[in-house]
């Protein structure tokens, strides 16, 4: 009996320091919508590449690092990432939402907002820097870096949140360094990154933490 | 072995306030509470005797004009929490 009793005592106290410092409501259905949404952007941006008249001109400034286009060639680029990062955010915001509520956990507790910071520095910090990249006509370089950056700001914001994300954001490092090293597929390393990875590490997350719920 | 095994941290609320302070640095009383599910009193009077242990320690502040106190595990409380810990699993382990 006093057996038992122990392991109750160790149990909960586990769980205690787990929910107290972790944000574990993340739902995995998020990345599995945040990746089909990728996936549909990436689809239509390379459409759009194909019609284009520019489109050798593209690939040779992907190839050649450096290109001058005019912002309203690269602006659907832009637009569709933005797009794409927004629907994602809110997707993955109100799934979560209803999973925290499903489990009577708060959302915003001090774990969630340690996530969000650690998540948003490398993040905003990718965000400039980009920004300088397309400033100074690095088109190429546009692709890989998001992807690093976004996988450096995953590692980083993990250790408040679930040890899945740290994974993802290795592979998402590793699949920018790739595409920095061969330019020109951005897209391709692009639609990897955020559209097949987000979608297979979702699976994997929503199969871990949340496959038993739905059958409960 | 089993003389080990704390007193101070038999009552499930004790347990639970030393738990959620070792792994985060200065919570706030609601916090605490939210992640407890218990009362403000049975809290508080839990949390006194933590601190006459000498194994919590509290702050007080007013944050946008509002009193707000928070708490943190002392090197004392670390240690014991730690050996009741130890005490527990080596208790499971030597019965399994």
């Amino acid at each position: 009996m006093e057996n038992k009793s122990h392991i109750e005592q160790l149990a909960e106290i586990r769980s205690l320091m787990e929910r107290s410092s972790r944000f574990i409501s993340l739902s995995g259905l998020s990345g599995i919508m945040a990746g089909t949404y990728a996936l549909i952007g990436a689809f239509i941006a390379r459409l759009y590449i194909k019609n284009s008249e520019t489109y050798m001109e593209f690939i040779e400034g992907y190839s050649t690092r450096y290109v001058a286009t005019s912002w309203s060639e690269y602006r659907i680029f832009i637009l569709l990432g933005v797009a794409v990062a927004t629907l994602s955010i809110v997707t993955g915001l109100l799934l979560t939402m209803r999973r925290a509520k499903k489990n009577k956990q708060n959302i915003w507790d001090k774990s969630a907002l340690r996530m969000l910071v650690n998540l948003a520095i490398p993040l905003a910090v990718g965000g400039v820097f980009c920004t300088i990249l397309l400033y100074q006509g690095y088109i190429g370089m546009v692709a890989p870096a998001t992807l690093i950056f976004y996988g450096l700001s995953l590692v980083n914001g993990s250790k408040y949140t679930l040890d899945t994300i740290r994974h993802l954001g290795i592979v998402e490092i590793i699949i920018g360094l790739i595409a920095a090293v061969d330019l020109g597929n951005g897209l391709f390393y692009w639609a990897l990154g955020f559209g097949v990875m987000h979608i297979i590490y979702g699976t994997a997350m929503w199969w871990k933490y949340e496959r038993k719920q739905v059958g409960a | 072995m089993i003389n080990n095994i704390n007193k101070a941290f038999e009552s499930r609320v004790r347990l639970g306030v030393m738990s959620v302070l070792m792994v985060n640095d200065w919570m706030d009383f609601n916090s605490v509470k939210d992640l407890l599910e218990v009362t403000d009193g049975n809290l508080s009077s839990h949390i006194t005797a933590l601190e006459k242990l000498n194994y919590i320690e509290i702050r007080k502040e007013f944050v946008a004009k509002r009193p707000k106190t928070s708490y943190r595990v002392t090197q004392e409380g670390r240690k014991a929490f730690s050996d009741h810990l130890l005490a527990l699993e080596n208790l499971l382990n030597r019965l399994n």
